[in-house]
């Protein structure tokens, strides 16, 4: 292998990508751009579920009751009704998503040291919000008994969930690590499928292979180039996740660029084989996507767990490389991993990185046929 | 080539065979280019011109038969032959966003030409392409003209000793086709092999020699006045008339093999005389008026359309 060819070649991408203001523009804004909109979009923390409020009973205690939804901040009261049927349009136009109605006895009952049960309906169409909004609504019940019968009542088995890592049990701060790794696999698959195929397209790739340049001199001198893009959009979304979004960066900023780098190294080698196979840009392009988009999005564990996947299913996401970085950046940034933890999923993405790379070598063939 | 050694030889193909599914693209060949000399591929569009020359440049592999370019094996030495060559394909296939010094840095970098030769070669190029003022302008602005000449220059940075050149004077102007045989001609009298194809019959006569081929077979090879020679055993009468095509339709009903060639006719006749008359009789008989009619040196176009209709 002559470095000088990896030169010339890496110089002439650069230069290409130079001159395509566009693309350059794309590939660098992208991440900022899918980091601000999934940032914002895909968020599991509920608030301010508004919620309508049928008291019978109108009294002190059943006020405070309310008082209690409306103050913990996961509910607001939009309006009081009177009667079933007045709940019924709050729910249905999507103005209430929970409704939380008082039977008459409510202060009667608690004062006879009864059991006071109150209804609350949930609009279950949103089924992830009702889940989470019936644990909000037991939990405020719960305190609420607790603090107006003091210490009279020992609880019977109460369970007591402490959360660890992500303590202010913030989605974001455990979506964001997640979500570089799909934007880095996206993108790097997208900018290097186009590489091989667009010399086909455009007839340079002809000219090329008549010369004596080798497979690797020229897949590793259009991977340079796509290595520095893909490096300082690493290196952009890690500055937006912990400066905008307040995602805590707790292990060393070290292993996570090292390791980014072996994660970037594969997925370039990767969407250079989908180009050299694919051979047209449009077949390459649309080949990137489906192989890295999907498999990054829905088996890297970054949304699905993969534990609670049907077993052949697990087995299909140890051969996604998403599926280890995605793991690497949420134990780097929420745990404070090092590489005594991470051995594993460091070792597994750079043997698929190396032999993703010369798979690519072997399937390029200098010939026109 | 009898009594030639194998280190005069440049190219040399034996049975050369590829096939595309069931068609038959190049139907064993046999070819030999001696060094330092111009070769002439000729023959029509699809005619197996280009699967040819790929194939001795190592860009495809031989269905059958076997080869050597400079030396080197065609079925198993293609990258040691991509050293020693030169190839031209037939798009002037360039990168349209990088300056004209921009690609043939590109070149040179990628012919690993040697540090110390590199300025000289690039100025080389520049001058020979007349680009040398156009250092800094994209390629994509250039002129056919130009581009065929930087693309033939980034081809040649290395300075091969053969190069294969696949349609160079395609989709350009006479006067730029003019002066890129002139540098071809340079070439070869400095010792370069060229291989060459062409479609255009009037550049026959650039070349040292010649083998046409048709349908995938070679019809006829030899120096273009060995090829007049041999296959024009009929005489050319070029007869110029005003309307040209009516004049063919004319002829051809009478069964006289004519083509239309510039403003006039070409005319095929196995007697002069007798041939004459014919030609004057039928215009004759639908008014067309003859305003020369003469026996000339047949061009060697006349040679090809004549082998074509043959076989």
């Amino acid at each position: 292998m002559k470095l000088l060819r990896v030169k010339a070649i890496t110089k002439k991408e650069l230069i290409q990508i130079w001159r395509d203001p566009l693309s350059l523009a794309m590939a660098l804004l992208m991440p900022v751009i899918l980091l601000f909109i999934y940032g914002y979009a895909i968020t599991f923390d509920i608030d301010n579920i508004s919620t309508v409020v049928y008291d019978m009973d109108k009294s002190s205690l059943s006020r405070e009751f309310v008082n209690q939804f409306h103050e913990s901040g996961y509910f607001t009261v939009r309006s009081y009704v009177e009667g079933y049927t007045a709940i019924d349009p709050y729910l249905e136009s999507g103005e209430a998503r929970v409704a939380l109605v008082i039977p008459g006895d409510f202060s009667e009952r608690i004062r006879k040291n009864e059991n006071a049960p109150v209804e609350v309906i949930i609009d279950g169409g949103d089924s992830n919000t009702a889940t989470i909004a019936q644990g909000y609504t037991t939990a405020i019940a719960e305190t609420f008994s607790h603090r107006i019968r003091g210490k009279t009542l020992t609880p019977l088995v109460s369970s007591r969930s402490r959360v660890w890592y992500n303590t202010e049990l913030k989605s974001r701060n455990f979506i964001i690590p997640g979500l570089i790794a799909i934007i880095m696999s996206v993108i790097i698959a997208l900018l290097s499928a186009l590489t091989i195929a667009r010399e086909w397209d455009r007839g340079t790739m002809e000219q090329l292979i008549a010369t004596p340049v080798k497979a690797p001199e020229l897949i590793l001198g259009k991977l340079i180039p796509y290595f520095l893009i893909g490096f300082a959009d690493t290196i952009l979304s890690i500055i937006i996740s912990t400066l905008l979004f307040d995602v805590p960066l707790r292990g060393s900023i070290t292993l996570l660029l090292v390791l980014s780098g072996i994660f970037l190294f594969g997925g370039l080698s990767f969407g250079i084989l989908v180009s050299i196979a694919g051979r047209t840009q449009l077949v390459a392009s649309q080949a990137a996507l489906i192989t890295s988009f999907l498999p990054a999005f829905m088996l890297s564990g970054f949304i699905f767990s993969i534990s609670n996947m049907p077993k052949p299913l697990q087995i299909v996401t140890y051969f996604m490389p998403a599926r280890y970085f995605v793991s690497i950046l949420k134990g780097i940034f929420l745990k404070g991993s090092s590489l005594k933890v991470l051995w594993l999923e460091a070792t597994l993405l750079s043997l698929f990185a190396i032999l993703v790379f010369i798979l690519a070598n072997r399937k390029f063939r200098k010939r026109v046929e | 080539m009898t009594g030639m050694g194998q280190d005069s030889v440049a190219v040399a193909v034996k049975d050369l065979r590829r096939l595309f599914g069931d068609f038959v693209a190049v139907d064993s060949i046999n070819l030999t280019v001696p060094k330092g000399e111009i070769f002439g591929f000729l023959g029509p569009n699809g005619a197996g011109k280009s699967t040819t020359i790929r194939m001795l440049c190592g860009l495809l592999a031989p269905s059958g038969g076997n080869g050597t370019v400079g030396g080197f094996d065609i079925n198993r030495e293609s990258e040691a032959i991509k050293g020693i060559i030169g190839y031209m394909s037939q798009k002037f296939s360039l990168y349209d966003e990088l300056t004209v010094e921009e690609n043939i840095n590109f070149f040179g970098g990628v012919y690993n030409v040697p540090k110390e030769k590199k300025g000289a070669r690039k100025q080389w190029v520049l001058d020979m392409a007349g680009l040398a003022e156009e250092k800094k302008t994209l390629t994509r602005t250039l002129a056919t003209g130009f581009k065929q000449r930087l693309a033939l220059g980034c081809a040649i940075l290395h300075e091969p000793s053969i190069i294969f050149l696949d349609e160079p004077t395609s989709g350009v102007d006479p006067i730029s086709r003019r002066n890129f045989w002139r540098l071809i001609g340079e070439m070869s009298l400095a010792g370069t092999t060229v291989f060459v194809t062409t479609h255009y019959m009037d550049e026959a006569d650039y070349c040292d020699r010649l083998a046409l081929i048709y349908r995938g077979k070679i019809i006829a090879e030899g120096t273009p006045t060995d090829l007049r020679k041999r296959y024009m055993t009929r005489h050319v009468l070029e007869v110029e008339v005003d309307r040209v095509v009516e004049a063919m339709d004319i002829l051809t009903q009478k069964n006289i093999d004519a083509a239309i060639f510039g403003s006039g006719l070409h005319v095929i006749v196995d007697d002069v005389q007798t041939g004459k008359e014919r030609i004057l009789n039928a215009f004759e008989e639908s008014g067309i008026a003859v305003r020369g009619l003469e026996k000339i040196v047949p061009t060697l176009e006349d040679v090809f359309v004549t082998l074509i209709e043959v076989s």
